[in-house]
């Protein structure tokens, strides 16, 4: 059972490729990715069981110890955060399977989506630098795919600008490892976080810490840095904006969560640096959201809000800020995705997200809509909803360290997504909707059979489940949240699992 | 050996990154691809070059007996390679099909405002 923690991996590798050989059959490709997504479900729970039980699991590769061969790692954060994942990736894959349309399924929809899960999977269960950066060239290149997938015109003008500022991200990120490489002559985070606080050379550290920061900042989508992200978000398929928005920039937060608990630490510049950037993605995520006209530019814009949220709780660096952080990240995923799967439903059921055209769901609809109210509910934070319990113990650390500013951008971001969701409830539920003609070729969420309609609303219904379970049971969120924020405050831990023998 | 190596990687970032911050989409494949090179050529350089001195144990030792050069760091060039060669074809294809929905190759028009409801 050593390998228990590759299990998860190994298994979406298989995945992805078995789907292949099932290239042009897509009932069946749906089967086996649901099938699929209930078998790493079970697999990441029970790597999540083992590491809650037993403390941190490595596997050497190939058992060379530490730090010569790829080491990988599941300390409680990223058993989590694999566990998410699963999670999301049934609920996607079940929502892709009704909602996308055949024309793209048939283009090795699901196989590629499975290579993403895969490389989400890798990247939360690396102990290697480097590694990580291929696991992160494997989501961005089957993110490219699943973005472009169609290639409607503006799909493609979006993906232009998703794939630049992506690879140009990736390059930052090898140039700082490059750096870092020079540096300390080794690529083992574990191994770096002892060799980097010994360096002299100080500056070129700080240097290769920026480095890290852009790189990683462009893919968690910070403030000058985000413009990829509303410009690309609402062009493909909502399952695929899903996945995207719940997980593709979480990622990008956990490798900055990863590197600052690590590796470089008590560097007051770019904690500063860190509390600006949270500040200034809070507002400009905020502001953006106002005025968008589009339900899924809204929740892009939210994205960028709430990232801002969990990179304050980096910056702040105490226990109780890391513990409010890894609760808003383990809320977001679960939120987010869900809210990109209701805009899809909602574009369903009216055939647009324009908020202006929509109107009259709850009317119409009212247990539908009161189904899509618990994650609108769950995204503003409004007790005893998941969102709530995070911001506390992050405005709790701002109070302790005397950071009004941060607090302060706090209470301002979750007030603009208040008012934001409440004008989107009212334009889109309350308001009298236009009378929109038919679309032809068009399969409105009306006239679905009732398998399908299963399909739709089975996803949003098990994420809710979820978002109510964190809500309600803040509790034992908690208390997980607080044994992650604890091993990531104390770093040897993480050092003596993956290299016992130093000691 | 390092100083013009040093000179060649910074022209290299240099390069691309004006050839980025042009407007035109063939420019900007063409300054990622060069940057990429740079990145390459920075790992290169800062794994320490050492001439002459191959990483292989002599057969009558059982240990290195002098300095010897760091296979790391031509690994990681390698990987990096393979992966910015599957990017850049997919980056290739891409503009091709832009080129052929959007019909500009300047990216100042690729924002068409989307009409949500047709």
């Amino acid at each position: 059972m050593q390998q228990l923690l590759l299990y998860p991996l190994l298994f979406q590798l298989f995945l992805s490729i078995f789907l292949m050989f099932f290239w042009k059959k897509i009932d069946a490709q749906k089967i086996i990715s649901i099938v699929g997504g209930f078998i790493a479900v079970f697999l990441s729970g029970v790597l999540f069981y083992t590491v809650w039980n037993s403390g941190i699991q490595t596997v050497q590769a190939a058992s060379w110890e530490a730090p010569y061969g790829i080491t990988f790692v599941a300390d409680t954060l990223s058993a989590t955060l694999v566990l998410l994942t699963s999670i999301a990736g049934l609920a996607v894959s079940f929502f892709s399977s009704a909602s996308v349309i055949p024309a793209r399924l048939r283009f090795g929809y699901f196989p590629i989506y499975h290579f993403l899960l895969l490389g989400l999977t890798g990247a939360f269960l690396t102990g290697d630098i480097f590694n990580l950066y291929v696991w992160f060239e494997i989501i961005i290149i089957s993110s490219f795919v699943l973005i472009t997938l169609g290639g409607e015109k503006a799909q493609i003008e979006g993906a232009v600008k998703y794939f630049t500022l992506n690879i140009l991200a990736s390059i930052i990120f090898l140039t700082a490892i490059a750096v870092l490489y020079g540096l300390a002559g080794s690529l083992n985070m574990a191994d770096l976080a002892t060799i980097i606080p010994q360096l002299e050379n100080r500056k070129l550290v700080e240097v290769a810490a920026i480095l890290f920061l852009v790189g990683f900042g462009i893919k968690s989508a910070v403030f000058p840095l985000y413009f990829w992200l509303p410009a690309s978000y609402h062009t493909p398929p909502s399952a695929v904006a899903a996945i995207f928005g719940g997980l593709l920039t979480k990622v990008g937060v956990y490798a900055l969560i990863r590197i600052f608990s690590l590796i470089f630490l008590d560097d007051v510049f770019l904690d500063d640096i860190l509390l600006v950037v949270a500040v200034l993605t809070i507002f400009s995520g905020a502001i953006g959201s106002l005025v968008q006209k589009n339900v899924r530019k809204i929740f892009s814009y939210l994205i960028i809000c709430h990232i801002g949220f969990m990179i304050a709780g980096l910056g702040m660096g105490t226990e109780i800020a890391f513990a409010g952080m890894v609760f808003y990240l383990i809320h977001d995923i679960m939120v987010k995705t869900n809210l990109f799967m209701v805009s899809g439903l909602i574009y369903r059921i009216k055939g647009t997200n324009n908020v202006r055209l929509l109107g009259d769901l709850y009317a119409n609809f009212p247990k539908l809509s009161l189904l899509m109210f618990i994650p609108l509910l769950s995204v503003i934070g409004v007790p005893p909803f998941s969102g709530f319990w995070p911001k506390v113990s992050l405005i709790i650390a701002s109070l302790n360290e005397k950071n009004y500013v941060i607090m302060g951008a706090i209470i301002f971001g979750s007030l603009l997504t208040l008012i934001i969701i409440a004008r989107l409830w009212s334009n889109v539920f309350w308001k009298k909707g236009e009378d929109l003609p038919k679309r032809d070729h068009f399969l409105y969420f009306q006239k679905m059979n009732r398998l399908k309609k299963f399909q739709f609303l089975a996803p949003i219904i098990l994420l809710a489940g979820v978002s109510l379970y964190i809500g309600f049971g803040a509790e034992h969120m908690q208390q997980l949240s607080n044994r992650i924020a604890s091993e990531l405050i104390d770093n040897t831990q993480y050092i003596e699992a993956v290299m016992p023998q130093n000691n | 050996m390092e100083f013009l190596l040093a000179i060649i990687t910074g022209l290299l970032y240099a390069a691309g990154l004006y050839m980025m911050l042009r407007r035109s989409l063939v420019k900007l494949i063409i300054g990622l691809i060069i940057i990429s090179n740079g990145a390459n050529l920075l790992i290169f350089l800062l794994g320490r070059i050492t001439k002459g001195h191959p990483p292989i144990i002599p057969g009558d030792s059982k240990i290195f007996t002098e300095i010897y050069a760091d296979p790391v760091p031509q690994a990681l060039i390698l990987t990096a390679i393979v992966i910015s060669f599957g990017l850049q074809s997919f980056a290739i294809i891409l503009i091709k099909r832009a080129y052929q929905v959007v019909k500009t190759d300047d990216l100042d028009e690729m924002n068409t405002i989307e009409e949500d409801y047709k």
